[in-house]
């Protein structure tokens, strides 16, 4: 048979529909099964733990390792490390953006090296900072196995990116204000508490909310610092032990814990649920379409 | 004026106090490394026998490879994967589509590592475990690994994907290219830095979880014949030992804590130099 041009390239043509084939079933089926498994976890955990949830288990103490009772001082002690955590990082983090958007346009050598920091300080795995807590907070300092630890741990895991979505939000702010601000005679200390940080505050405020994200999903670190203690704290000083340690300890510790584990899991995928969508609500506030700050960091 | 040179020293002390963490966390870990580094040195910690801390046997090596095994698996899981959901947000899905799927994906990334570790104990391991043993092993730890660290590939891929100037992409659709011969010879090329420097980043994620791996390795420290042996990471070990251990033991901890941080650290550099990737995206 004879070769035709024609027939050549119909070959040609169809080779490389065959690929486009191909190459779209592959794409979407790996995109739908990535988002069939989420929604599998998000089910499974959703569908085991609601059978447990009511008011009596979210307000009780724990009874019997916490196979019975509820987690009312957990959920305490969670609340109490965080506030530890943000009262710290929240004026360290500002105060370290306002110092690296000092200078318009150009970097410092300053500035650079703190990024660079912060850039290393981000990827320290968090078993990490909990030796360094441990060695450093209830240790060195002798704060023991307390919230206070635990909290001061959790504030240098969320610094980087507090710090990285304040200096964005703080550049994002118009420079015309701040010309308009100093050509009315401002200082540069009224032009930052009045105009710039007001203007600012939708968008560092996101920064905070993925930060509590990433707080309460933190579990190595909390182990070692602020400890397994299941009762509720009567001070920053006593130990207390977050949701995700006690979903780790109804897993693994505790027989028959398994139910319990599902239903704080739950309890605190909801949390970070309800984080997610303020996220989103916070970044339109802030006029920022799509999340190029810091997505996905929570 | 007076009150701008406040504001100056107060900001800049507080950055220098931000950026001195790391050099404290860092410190704090060569202080409490020292007493083992200077007793037994370097050597011993692979050519010891075995890991039995209370007896003195501090062999390293059964958990260093348990932890390069789960990471590298975990990157291979996560990156076609990861680098196909970016393509498709930005090449194949619908608009409406491409914004749920990102959505979900940062979801994804927001889900505490013991949530993934009690999905994977109870529903996983039953499954891995009709290949035989309780489930509990390296093979387990590893799909749940690469579930995790599958968001960091994915939005630094799409962030990546998404810088690509339009002109070539229209261009090469001018020129008569498919959807799919464009994704593969312009899009990812010109994207392959940011690519790689987020599969790297995902590879630091993995060395660095600990809990899902704690709950589904299986702790047993030996060294793992195949993948469906259970092992014990760096990383597990700690969480497991340092609530009881004392001086030596403690120390040499530390040490493996020092060698994580360091391994991370290099990586993180490397790729904050070479540049292309926006570590902003870097959850």
């Amino acid at each position: 048979m004879i070769v035709t041009p024609e027939a050549t390239s119909r070959t040609i043509g169809r080779q490389h529909f065959k690929r486009e084939v191909c190459v779209t079933v592959a794409v979407w089926s790996a995109a739908v099964s990535v988002i069939g498994i989420l929604i599998w976890i998000l089910v499974d955990i959703a569908v085991r733990g609601l059978a447990e949830i009511n008011l009596k288990f979210l307000t009780e103490d724990v009874q019997n390792a916490g196979r019975e009772g509820g987690i009312g001082p957990i959920i305490l002690s969670t609340g109490l490390i965080l506030l530890v955590c943000l009262v710290v990082s929240i004026p360290l983090s500002v105060g370290t953006a306002i110092a690296l958007t000092e200078r318009v346009g150009q970097d410092t050598w300053f500035a650079r090296n703190v990024r660079r920091s912060l850039d290393v300080l981000a990827g320290v795995p968090s078993i990490v900072f909990g030796l360094f807590g441990n060695a450093f907070f209830a240790i060195g300092l002798g704060l023991g196995y307390s919230i206070l630890s635990g909290g001061l741990t959790l504030a240098c895991m969320v610094l980087p990116i507090l710090i990285r979505t304040s200096e964005h939000a703080i550049r994002a702010v118009p420079a015309e204000y701040g010309y308009a601000a100093t050509a009315l005679g401002m200082k540069r200390t009224a032009i930052l508490f009045h105009v710039v940080l007001p203007v600012a505050m939708p968008a560092i405020m996101v920064g905070v909310v993925l930060s509590i994200g990433r707080a309460l999903a933190e579990t190595a670190a909390l182990i070692f610092t602020s400890g397994y203690v299941a009762r509720t704290p009567e001070s920053l000083l006593d130990s207390g032990r977050s949701l995700s340690v006690h979903i780790y300890d109804l897993a693994m510790n505790v027989p028959g814990g398994g139910s319990r584990a599902y239903a704080t899991a739950c309890v605190l995928v909801a949390i970070l649920v309800l984080i997610n969508a303020a996220t989103a609500l916070l970044l339109r506030l802030a006029g920022w379409q799509n999340r190029n700050i810091s997505g996905g960091s929570l | 004026m007076r009150s701008d040179r406040a504001l100056t020293i107060v900001t800049r002390t507080l950055a220098a106090i931000s950026a001195a963490i790391v050099l404290l966390v860092f410190v704090f870990l060569l202080r409490e490394s020292t007493p083992a580094l200077r007793q037994m040195g370097v050597s011993r910690f692979f050519s010891d026998t075995s890991w039995h801390p209370l007896s003195d046997q501090f062999n390293l090596i059964p958990m260093i490879v348990a932890t390069l095994v789960t990471s590298v698996g975990a990157v291979v899981i996560a990156a076609p994967l990861g680098i196909a959901s970016a393509v498709f947000v930005n090449f194949y899905a619908p608009p409406q589509l491409a914004t749920w799927h990102r959505r979900l994906i940062e979801l994804l990334a927001g889900i505490p590592s013991v949530v993934f570790g009690l999905w994977g104990l109870v529903v996983l391991a039953p499954i891995v475990a009709t290949f035989g043993g309780s489930g509990q092993n390296l093979f387990t730890a590893t799909i749940v690994l690469g579930l995790m660290v599958l968001p960091t590939v994915a939005l630094l891929s799409d962030a990546a994907i998404a810088a690509q100037p339009r002109e070539w992409i229209q261009g090469a659709a001018a020129l008569g290219m498919r959807r799919s011969a464009i994704v593969g010879w312009i899009v990812l090329p010109g994207a392959r830095r940011g690519i790689g420097g987020g599969v790297m980043l995902a590879l630091t994620r993995a060395l660095g979880e600990t809990m899902a791996v704690l709950m589904l390795a299986g702790n047993i420290v030996e060294m793992p014949s195949s993948l469906l042996s259970p092992g014990r990471t760096l990383n597990a070990n700690i969480a497991l030992e340092l609530g009881y251990a004392s001086a030596g033991h403690r120390s040499v901890l530390f040490v493996s804590g020092l060698i994580l941080m360091l391994v991370v650290s290099v990586i993180v550099l490397f790729v904050s130099r070479r540049g292309g990737t926006k570590l902003d995206r870097y959850p």
